[in-house]
């Protein structure tokens, strides 16, 4: 078993391993914790001028990145939590997407941007934001949001390895998920969504951490006779509309879960981009479930309802067919408060 | 100074000032259909620069950065035809005035957010640092990008890795129409404040040529031999309005006094008065290097307005790279 985490170190020591160019820096890198685990041992095995810990300047050593980049390098800047590299949009959205663009193709920028994004656990207003929409808002940024943990190193190779910058979302709550898959090198290509479940009932479409919570739901509903697709994402940027599309086509039915906000958000991209490419195969409106259009609170008792948990999408997904369902499976099989991804997370972050 | 020195100092200036008045002359004529920054006036600083930078020395800058890049070496037909939205200009038209780029002499690229270049560079000091060699970075930055926070943070970075990169601050006193005084405190000059970082700082009078040349020569000495970043400063003054073809003294933004002083003070005729009396320099050499960079301006506004138009499909191009580009990958 070999989880999320590790899989995420692993592919930063096997990009480090291949690649003199690759750096990796951001706060907290080298330190005792080494960012969730995911950066441990790596300063000691590859030297400080190759992973480092930086400034806290997030907009600077965004810029910097990108400049040693266009110096040869190919950094990977991680953020602690997404909310802290809102510090760089300047550099992300001015430079960074623009750079290949604006100079007519001259020069591509080669870098990635690990950003933790997050919920539940008191994390609150400015630790738990899920913007993968700006991200994905903004022409020439790719943006990859990796749920299961066999995909984590591949789709962590492709971006490190790919000519263009690549904004990597990692939810805290997938860190410790673990996978058996056997253990391999190979990069996952950006872009391509992966087909997790098979049924023609519905098509859900998924990102993130929604994912885990999607494949639970699936599979209890499977037990009761409801059998849907469940594409998982990987990339929101490039999109795998043709996957997305064809199971549409079969089932007629669209369900998408994000973990962002609800309004302008990657769910009402997609509700937007089906109706229109296949609104005649549609027999129900699209539907969505995100969190809501208001900021996670701080307080156990305020987030109780923000969360979209699998029962809701089963019980939505039971909605959409006309069948009677049971959420009771799911409800007997939480072993853990809403708060947090399992027993085995105690905080403090 | 040597007579080659002397020569390529004045031959600097005036490309500079050519170039720029030639797009001030022409600018009416509605074909260059983008925001200008020109340099006239502020020529010295680049001129020095280009002087002692070599190509593989990687360099970006901001807005006002035709002199930048002449100075450097940048391809002047690309960047004309840039000015006129071709297809051969260094950014395929994609870029314009703002957004210059040549790096087979290690023009970088400059941008047009204020501050916005500056990590770039000590990002590309970075990678020199890496490398290894005694190469540098040169960042161009205006007296209004150490008001920003992405500067500091660029440079206390640099400081902290003592980095291989040269910060040159023009201070021309104003932004757009804002004056020093309403951004900054003035007790302290920029370079004084700068100073506080521990790193090399200098300052000059930005119009006197040979003045910037012994002062940057200096810090670029130090920069190569492992002495870390370096910041100078050169008051400087811009001639034209801050953006376009026009003089807009009619406003009243800046006193009278000042822009008698610093008119009257103009880069190259400070420095070819006192060559020419010195003898260094002869009004023949003057007069047939004048002739040289007419032909060369007048050949690249010819070349850029003789060239195509990019096609309409590259609108939509170049948003992702499908491999990885450039000289140094």
């Amino acid at each position: 078993m070999r989880s999320f985490a590790n899989e995420i170190r692993d592919g930063l020591d096997q990009a480090l391993a291949e690649d003199p160019s690759v750096l990796v820096f951001g706060l907290g890198v080298p330190d005792p914790k080494g960012v969730f685990g995911t950066t441990l041992d790596l300063q000691e095995k590859y030297g400080e001028k190759r992973v480092f810990d930086m400034p806290t300047s997030e907009n600077a050593m965004t810029g910097i990145a990108i400049g040693a980049a266009l110096g040869g390098f190919k950094p990977v800047l991680t953020h602690q939590r997404l909310d802290f590299a809102l510090l760089s949009m300047d550099q992300l959205v001015n430079n960074a997407a623009k750079w290949h663009f604006m100079f007519g193709g001259k020069r591509s920028v080669p870098i990635t941007i690990r950003m933790i994004l997050g919920r539940g656990w008191g994390q609150g207003p400015t630790h738990s934001q899920n913007l993968q929409s700006w991200f994905a808002h903004i022409p020439g940024l790719k943006v990859v949001m990796p749920a299961l943990a066999s995909d984590a190193k591949g789709l962590l190779l492709s971006s490190i390895f790919d000519p263009n910058p690549v904004i990597f979302l990692e939810h805290r709550w997938l860190h410790n998920a673990q996978t058996e898959a056997a253990d391999t090198n190979r990069p996952i290509p950006l872009g391509e969504a992966n087909l997790l479940r098979e049924g023609d009932a519905v098509t859900v479409v998924s990102v993130s951490y929604m994912t885990i919570e999607a494949l639970h739901a699936v599979d209890v509903l499977k037990e009761q006779g409801i059998s849907c697709d469940l594409i998982d994402l990987r990339s929101i940027s490039p999109i795998d509309w043709p996957k997305i599309e064809k199971s549409v086509k079969k089932t007629g039915k669209l369900l998408v879960l994000d973990t962002g906000f609800k309004s302008f958000g990657i769910a009402a991209e997609i509700m937007a981009h089906i109706t229109e490419t296949c609104f005649r195969d549609l027999t129900l409106p699209p539907a969505r479930l995100t969190a809501p259009d208001y900021s996670e609170s701080t307080s156990p008792a305020l987030t109780k309802d923000y969360h979209i948990r699998a029962e809701h999408i089963a019980a939505r997904i039971g909605e959409m067919t006309e069948r009677e369902i049971s959420t009771e499976p799911i409800l007997n099989a939480r072993n853990a408060a809403h708060d947090v991804p399992g027993n085995w997370f105690t905080g403090p972050f | 100074m040597t007579p080659e020195l002397t020569k390529s100092l004045a031959r600097g200036m005036r490309r500079i000032r050519t170039v720029e008045e030639t797009i001030a002359a022409r600018y009416r004529e509605q074909e260059m259909r983008c925001p200008t920054h020109l340099s006239s006036g502020q020529e010295a600083v680049s001129a020095a620069a280009g002087a002692l930078l070599r190509h593989s020395d990687l360099t970006v800058s901001g807005h006002r950065a035709h002199a930048h890049y002449i100075a450097k070496g940048g391809n002047l037909n690309a960047m004309i035809a840039e000015i006129y939205g071709r297809v051969t200009g260094c950014a395929r038209g994609k870029g314009g005035s703002m957004h210059l780029i040549d790096e087979t002499v290690g023009f970088m690229g400059s941008t047009a957010i204020v501050g916005g270049t500056v990590p770039v560079g000590v990002g590309l000091g970075y990678s020199l640092m890496m490398k290894g060699g005694d190469d540098i970075a040169c960042i161009f930055l205006g007296d209004a990008v150490v008001e920003t926070g992405v500067f500091h943070e660029a440079l206390n970075f640099a400081t902290l890795k003592n980095l291989p990169v040269l910060f040159i601050c023009e201070n021309n006193f104003y932004s757009v129409y804002s004056p020093l005084e309403v951004r900054q405190p003035t007790a302290r000059e920029i370079h004084e404040k700068i100073a506080g970082y521990g790193i090399h700082t200098a300052s000059g009078d930005g119009n006197d040529v040979a003045a910037v040349h012994a002062i940057m020569s200096d810090a670029i000495t130090k920069i190569r031999t492992g002495g870390g970043p370096a910041f100078l400063e050169f008051s400087t003054f811009r001639w034209r309005e801050h953006c376009g073809p026009n003089f807009d003294d009619d406003l009243g933004y800046r006193p009278d006094p000042m822009i008698e002083e610093w008119t009257a003070r103009d880069p190259i005729s400070l420095f070819e008065t006192k060559a020419l009396s010195k003898g260094s320099l002869k009004q023949a050499d003057i007069d047939a290097m004048q002739q040289e960079i007419d032909a060369e301006v007048n050949a690249a506004f010819d070349f850029a307005r003789s060239s195509d138009f990019p096609p309409a499909e590259e609108a939509a191009m170049h948003v992702f790279a499908d491999h990885m580009t450039g000289g140094m990958q």
